[in-house]
């Protein structure tokens, strides 16, 4: 392993080139197109040193490797401690992918005020990686909920219409979840007296009555981030008035955080809770793929429609957690992985043609498959990815998910595959109504096809797609020791309760 | 216990700033209007030395036959209401200059008032709280009015005179309560005739109350906050800035260390009183913001939410508690200073300006300022990775240990919705389109000290530790 502190240079190479366009000067024109290089530059630079955690990567083990550790508040006993797992490592991935496709993104699509809109996209990158990394809460608070700042921004400065309320509604859900946690938080430290994670994972013992409460603020915080029904509905106005980028990262990333909190903490320090809630968030979630389906099938807006999708989609994350099986926290995992790149790539897909008309609505297109070929490839691409077809990435996921919820309960594996059905049904019939058909719209006939910058934002994406579909070892097997071990000590400290509830 | 000498050398600070300010005072009334560049500087650095004379050395003790107390509490709290002093009367030129109202007498009144409050902090009798009291209070009835023209800064100066009189009357009362069931206005004798038996008395448990409700007057708790909206808007904005820093700091103080001193046996009762006054302060200071269109009477709601949050953590009656109070009345004097230091760089041809919407389209015009201001903004919020998170960190921990769970809760909570007019600033600033552009001013001592301000704000998770450490030390005095 090298000496270096990888993962502190991951969090915080993005900081450097927001300093750059902070301080960089001159005319307009010239202030743009640097600020445009330099982002694209530190975040490219940034994805290529994340890939050394790949390759650095033992796949065989199941503890926390790259670990940093400094002193940064003793007295309290915080500290900064920084780690990956097999659960973490691709989301820091996944992040550091997406931040340089998302710049390159609005390269022509953001024209004003370029400059504060990069630093935005930087530090959001930082908050994003430094939450899947950190293992000390007030660290992974930190970065959790800093992350709200930047996206506020960008969802209220360079947003559509109703921006502003898209962006308080986001601001006030997301916070009014967090601040809940944060007491949690702060009730777990009284316990053990230090906020770092994995000392919590072995000491913290709570009695269940503790377990229940702190398991709901933990929940209120993640749940809305996820989002679940019915705490999703920020999510719609979000994606909609979001700039295309922003969309991307909020359903390439920040949606993930959700998942990846019930992971790292709900899970592995509120076990008993865990296996008590259960149910209701099989309920929730169930709810959420069926509803939500439903209403992404009567959608008049583009990105409205493929927000609900991610609702749902994740509702079989959220499903695959709770089973908790190999099956199915792995299927969650990967879901989310797929989801991150699949539901951007549609966002993106959205936003290629909503640069040329500026407009979202289903019914201005049609027949686009006649001007734009290259177009229609990669949309039915991402579109079938989405919908599950085999070979694809989105297919594995859903797949394990299921698996794992019907060796859990019959009942949630057959009410969560109507999902499948159903996401099939809205994916193909907006695929339908916006790419086949006859092209008669007037404002249509002159549409240009992808450029070359547009194809290689999607390029990546969709060798990833393919390779995640075809042979999702390279991704399953290194979580799998991660996995196995929280699923371990989950039933070690089920069976430890419930043999201290039956003695005398 | 320290007499004689002693009593001098540990009250070497009050003396050196009292000699000074008479000095000035003298050297003011002797050259006339001319003079007052000089006397604000030399005040503004007599305030600094001041604030060094308390660490060098430092030395504790009790002086004056018990009158006057020095540990570390109160040589911190200190050290923040001079240097805050000294930096609002910094930010004071620029604007009275430009409405005509910059005499001399004004760092004089300042400086007398950091005095009363510094004998405030240290009182450790009845007799001499209310001085001390008495003493900044006078200052400041001046100060809040001293642009006497305006009739707006002239009725914050009847305001702020009738009701804080009312509330040194209400104090007073309790105070002879006290002394009359306790046989004494020394703060560690009425410790010891309650420790032995006194406590269960009706008398004093009224007495305690009219005390409490006094000093609640002084640090704008609901419900006795009426007149900090009226007083804030109304007063001229650097003295604005003065309030909602200094005086605040200095009665927080002073509830600090009766409530953890003399009427630490009373825990029982003052906690249910501070749990309500914090609640309902948070409540309102939240609620009451939303619909403000005047940024300084937003700040004071704002203030006032933010005093809830401190008695929350001195409601928990604990070391941590006090700590937290410390860390989070330095976060909280930082980023008030730097939002006023804002405001006080706002004017549009030449005028001074104060609604929000005048903000609109800030970040076009002026972006350094903007995003001074959005940070500031969001660290009030208490996001992180901002100064204002940490504050609030430290007040919830303190609230937790002590088992006040439901009002801790509810404080969250209130977090999110004063979030709500915190963002709205931002939001006018960042998304609304520019008005008519405000002036650019060239950099002065405002400018500058907002830049500050938010640079401390915007890096203070680099090194949260040592304000930590000396809020420790300063709260490990009262916990021996």
């Amino acid at each position: 392993m090298s000496s270096w502190p990888l993962l502190s240079l991951v969090i915080f190479l993005p900081l450097v080139g927001a300093l750059f366009c902070l301080v960089v000067q001159g005319p307009k024109e010239v202030v743009d197109r640097n600020c445009r290089s330099a982002a694209l530059m530190t975040s490219l630079v940034t994805f290529a040193v994340s890939l050394l955690l790949w390759t650095g990567f033992d796949p065989t083990k199941a503890g926390f490797q790259f670990v940093e550790k400094a002193a940064w508040v003793p007295a309290l006993g915080i500290g900064y401690h920084l780690g990956v797992d097999g659960i973490s490592v691709f989301f820091v991935l996944l992040s550091t992918l997406l931040t340089p496709i998302c710049i390159l993104a609005s390269w022509e699509a953001i024209e004003h005020r370029v400059r504060e809109y990069m630093i935005a996209f930087l530090v959001l990158e930082t908050f994003m990686v430094g939450m899947f990394c950190a293992l000390d809460f007030a660290l992974f608070y930190v970065f959790f909920e800093g992350v709200l700042i930047p996206m506020f921004l960008i969802i209220g400065v360079w947003g559509g219409k109703r921006r502003v309320y898209s962006a308080f509604k986001f601001f006030l859900y997301t916070l009014a979840g967090s601040v809940l946690m944060l007491l949690a938080i702060i009730v777990i430290y009284w316990q053990i007296g230090t906020t770092d994670i994995p000392t919590a994972m072995e000491k913290l013992n709570l009695p269940f009555a503790w377990q229940f409460w702190l398991w709901l603020a933990f929940f209120a915080s993640f749940a809305v981030k996820v989002p679940m029904w019915p705490v999703h509905t920020w999510l719609p106005d979000a994606h909609v008035e979001a700039p295309t980028a922003g969309s991307v990262i909020l359903a390439g990333v920040l949606l993930k955080m959700g998942g990846y909190g019930f992971l790292r903490l709900s899970v592995p320090l509120l076990p008993e809770a865990t296996q008590y809630f259960a149910p209701l968030v099989f309920g929730l979630s169930i709810v959420a793929v069926i509803y939500t389906s439903l209403v992404a099938l009567v959608q008049e807006d583009m990105k409205k429609l493929i927000a609900y999708s991610s609702v749902a989609h994740m509702g079989f994350v959220t499903i695959g957690i709770f089973v908790m099986n190999a099956q199915g926290v792995q299927g969650s995992i990967f879901q989310m992985l797929s989801h991150g790149i699949v539901s951007a790539a549609l966002f993106l897909c959205v936003g290629v043609i909503y640069d040329r008309m500026h407009t979202r609505e289903i019914a201005a297109y049609g027949g686009l498959v006649h001007r734009m070929p290259r177009y229609a490839f990669v949309f039915l691409f991402f579109t079938l990815a989405s919908v599950g077809l085999p070979g694809l990435s989105g297919f594995v996921g859903e797949f394990l998910v299921l698996i794992g919820a019907f060796k859990a309960n019959t009942w949630v594996g057959t009410l969560a595959s109507t999902g499948v059905v159903l996401g099939a049904a809205y994916a193909l019939w907006l695929y339908r109504k916006v790419v086949f058909g006859e092209l008669t719209k007037d404002s249509l006939k002159a549409i240009l096809d992808m450029n070359r910058r547009e194809m290689a934002i999607f390029a990546p994406l969709v060798l990833l797609a393919l390779w995640m579909g075809i042979y999702p070892a390279s991704f399953l097997d290194p979580m799998a020791p991660a996995v196995d071990k929280l699923i371990g000590d989950y039933q070690a400290a089920l069976k430890l309760a419930r043999t201290a509830a039956l003695a005398p | 216990m320290a007499t004689g000498i002693d009593s001098w050398t540990l009250a070497r600070p009050e003396i050196f700033l009292a000699a000074a300010t008479c000095l000035l005072l003298i050297w003011g009334v002797v050259r006339g209007e001319r003079s007052v560049n000089l006397v604000s500087g030399a005040t503004a650095l007599a305030l600094v030395a001041t604030a060094a004379l308390l660490f060098l050395p430092f030395r504790e003790g009790t002086a004056f036959a018990s009158l006057f107390v020095v540990d570390r509490l109160t040589a911190t709290m200190k050290a923040l209401v001079l240097v805050s002093s000294a930096v609002a009367l910094l930010m004071s030129r620029a604007y009275f200059e430009k409405v005509g109202a910059w005499r001399f007498e004004y760092p004089i009144l300042l400086a007398l008032a950091a005095l009363g409050m510094m004998l405030m902090i240290s009182a450790n009798d009845l007799m001499s709280v209310y001085v001390g009291l008495e003493l900044q209070s006078l200052a400041l009835y001046v100060v809040a009015s001293f642009q006497r023209d305006d009739a707006r800064s002239t009725e914050a100066g009847v305001k702020y005179f009738v009701l804080g009189s009312v509330a040194s009357g209400l104090l007073l009362f309790g105070a002879s309560l006290i002394y009359g069931y306790c046989g004494s206005t020394q703060f560690a004798r009425i410790s010891q005739a309650l420790l032995e038996g006194r406590a269960a008395e009706l008398g004093v448990v009224v007495g305690l109350v009219f005390f409490v409700t006094g000093l609640a007057f002084k640090v704008s708790a609901v419900p006795f906050h009426m007149w900090t909206p009226d007083v804030y808007e109304g007063a001229p904005t650097p003295v604005t800035a003065l309030f909602a820093a200094a005086p605040k700091v200095a009665a927080i103080s002073l509830l600090v260390s009766v409530l953890m001193g003399p009427f630490k046996p009373l825990f029982a009762q003052w906690q249910q009183i501070l749990v309500a006054a914090a609640v309902l302060s948070m409540l309102l200071g939240a609620v009451a913001a939303i619909r403000q269109t005047n940024i300084k009477r937003l700040m004071a709601y704002s203030s006032i939410g933010n005093v809830g949050y401190i008695l929350l953590g001195l409601a928990s009656g604990t070391e941590k508690g006090v700590q937290g109070v410390v860390f989070f009345l330095a976060i909280y004097v930082v980023m008030s200073l730097g939002v006023f230091a804002v405001i006080l760089t706002m004017q549009r041809q030449g005028k001074m300006v104060e609604e929000i919407a005048d903000l609109a389209g800030l970040a076009r015009t002026r972006p350094m300022i903007a995003f001074a201001m959005l940070l500031f903004m969001f660290s009030l919020a208490g996001i992180p990775p901002l100064a204002g998170f940490w504050g609030k960190l430290y007040i919830f921990m303190a609230a937790i240990e002590a088992k006040l769970v439901i009002p801790a809760v509810l404080g969250v909570l209130c977090s999110v919705v004063a979030s709500y007019y915190y963002l709205r600033i931002v939001k006018v600033m960042y998304i609304d389109e520019p008005g008519v552009a405000l002036d650019r001013t060239p950099i002065g001592v405002n400018a500058i000290v907002a830049g500050v301000g938010a640079a401390v704000v915007a890096l203070f998770s680099l090194l949260p530790q040592p304000l930590g450490t000396a809020a420790a030390a300063a709260a490990k005095g009262l916990f021996p």
